[in-house]
């Protein structure tokens, strides 16, 4: 655009959009996506897990003995499990909004061949979509949080805040990964195998649930190797309020390297895709 | 406007455009002609600036696609093949949203929306769901999507195809009026007439190269005779009869159901066959068209 005076030399020499203005063009767009499907997604993104934590949390926990040493330093199961979660809900969250939508935008709908003949680049595409991934992730865990918070499971005020944003990163993390395997994936029945080889047993044993310490010391590394369960021990340890910050340290890089990897992945397997 | 030279398309080991060079000039209608897949959409793909060159030069608005892309894009109006239009948007909102990704500012963009839905005469239809609207309508709304940052140049990739006759006419009243607005216009198409009716000039594609190049008249005056004579005969007899009547035109063509002659003038042929205690159960004497110039030039038609 010819109002643009932030548009550097270099750039004009291509025509290629700032990546603010890529994002930005495909606004629209996506408010309308999101005014269409903002429905069911209330249903999985808020009463789901609350269904989750009543029954895990209040009446199935009931029956656990709280030993804080034992609980990772929780007070109770409820304040264990809670902070696991909201990390599993928003990697769940992630993985389905990058799976169909993106085979949806490829082969479905065909959405992306239509927005690549105009000025937007793959790269454009790929940051509006996981920027709405990661809309739908960041409002359902806040609105999670803020839900659970009443109920005393929260050792400190800010501690909720930063174990938000550790599972805004596990969002992220998924968001981009998955898009990378859906970009490339042919046909819906790899969805299946990620989610009964991937989701599933991610979930039920990266330390949501129980402490990894009981799985024994071999499937107990196998664990820490996994993505979810840094974002759950970085969530668990500001929920709890015993914060390692060398572990944080970890956690986080771990999680923002596997973030710019997928990104890189999800736009190099998307351009591939779409190049024909 | 665009300028290929020896432009080259490969997935592979498969070579879809073998080297074939291109002018379009302002304000022109030009056509690639040619059978499904003589090389037209991975050309047309290719100016579009989104697929890649995968040999010789190609230069779109004086710009390079593998530099410039998003540029070329942006002065673009790209009509698919197949209709990408998004069906969980509504008529309107197909229009308001794609000038958007072109960096149009939301009061252009609904003023623009209104105009376009004016000239696909589909106005009524605003609010409808793109699902409910007939082909016609569609490749209508498609036309007009692509119209929406009014583009210098709009390539049309099979404009027609799976359309009925009615919708076609429509259709191409529609493009004869952008281009009386001067915008430059490319199609492809494996419709003669729709190649006739369309394009100033043209070039015929056959297996990734160009076969002839020129206006439909020039075409037809170089490569076949003015009118043409159709004899069918019985089931199977056209083969062995095509050599008793092979001195009376310049040219004899056997089709499966019918013998061309080729001839200047038509009638005499006929008389001259039935002269010859032949007797074809019918006959047909017509113009040549671009179907008998893409005959010659490759011995095949272009349904094939």
């Amino acid at each position: 655009m010819a109002s643009d005076a932030t548009t550097t030399a270099a750039q004009r020499a291509t025509g290629a959009l700032s990546a603010r203005e890529g994002m930005a063009r495909q606004y629209d767009y996506w408010l309308t996506v999101l005014k269409r499907t903002w429905r069911g997604g209330v249903v999985s993104s808020f009463l789901t897990p609350l269904l989750y934590v009543v029954a895990m949390g209040v009446l199935l926990g009931g029956f656990i003995e709280g030993d804080p040493d034992r609980l990772e330093g929780a007070t109770s199961y409820l304040a264990f499990v809670v902070p696991g979660l909201v990390a599993s809900h928003a990697m769940t969250i992630a993985v389905s909004e990058s799976t169909y939508p993106v085979m949806g935008a490829i082969k479905w709908h065909k959405t992306f061949y239509a927005q690549l003949a105009t000025p937007l680049a793959v790269r454009d595409l790929v940051n509006a979509f996981i920027g709405f991934v990661m809309f739908r992730v960041a409002s359902a865990c806040a609105v999670f949080m803020l839900v659970i918070a009443p109920f005393g499971v929260f050792a400190t005020w800010w501690g909720p805040i930063l174990a938000w944003l550790s599972q805004v990163l596990v969002g992220f993390a998924f968001a981009t990964l998955v898009f990378a395997y859906s970009a490339r994936l042919r046909s819906e029945e790899g969805f299946g195998l990620l989610f009964r080889l991937g989701v599933i047993p991610l979930t039920l044993f990266s330390g949501a649930f129980f402490p990894i310490s009981n799985l024994g010391p071999v499937l107990e590394w196998i664990a820490r190797l996994t993505p979810l369960w840094h974002g759950v021990s970085l969530s668990r340890m500001f929920c709890v309020g015993q914060v390692d910050w060398s572990l944080v340290v970890l956690h986080v890089v771990v999680l923002v390297t596997l973030t710019v990897v997928g990104w890189f992945l999800a736009v190099r397997n998307l351009d591939r895709r779409l190049e024909v | 406007m665009i300028s290929a030279r020896g432009l080259r398309k490969s997935f592979g080991d498969f070579e879809a455009v073998k080297g074939i060079d291109v002018e379009v000039r302002k304000g022109e209608a030009f056509g690639f002609l040619g059978p499904n897949g003589a090389g037209k959409s991975s050309t047309m793909r290719m100016i579009a600036s989104v697929s890649p060159v995968s040999g010789g030069e190609l230069r779109i608005l004086g710009m390079d696609p593998a530099t410039d892309g998003p540029a070329i894009r942006g002065r673009l109006g790209v009509c698919p093949q197949e209709d990408t239009l998004d069906n969980e948007l509504n008529v309107f909102d197909n229009l308001y949203i794609y000038g958007r990704y072109f960096g149009i500012d939301r009061a252009t963009c609904r003023e623009r929306a209104r105009e376009l839905l004016e000239f696909a005469q589909i106005t009524d239809k605003a609010k409808a769901k793109v699902e409910d609207l007939s082909g016609g309508m569609k490749r209508r709304l498609t036309i007009a999507r692509s119209l929406i940052n009014n583009p210098d140049l709009l390539l049309l990739d099979e404009p027609t195809t799976g359309l009925d006759p009615q919708a076609r006419h429509v259709l191409w009243d529609q493009l004869f009026r952008l281009k009386q607005a001067g915008v430059t216009l490319v199609i492809t198409t494996h419709y003669m007439d729709e190649a006739e009716q369309l394009c100033d000039r043209l070039v015929v594609m056959d297996k990734g190269l160009i076969a002839a190049e020129g206006s439909p008249r020039q075409l037809i005056d170089a490569h076949s005779t003015r009118e043409v004579a159709e004899l069918r005969f019985g089931v199977g007899e056209h083969e062995a009869l095509a050599e008793k009547i092979e001195d009376l035109g310049e040219r004899v063509e056997v089709l499966p159901d019918r013998l061309l002659v080729y001839s200047d003038h038509g009638e005499d042929v006929v008389t001259a066959v039935l002269d010859r205690g032949l007797h074809p159960i019918a006959t047909l004497v017509r113009r040549s068209t671009l179907e008998d110039v893409f005959l010659r030039l490759t011995g095949r038609s272009l349904a094939d």
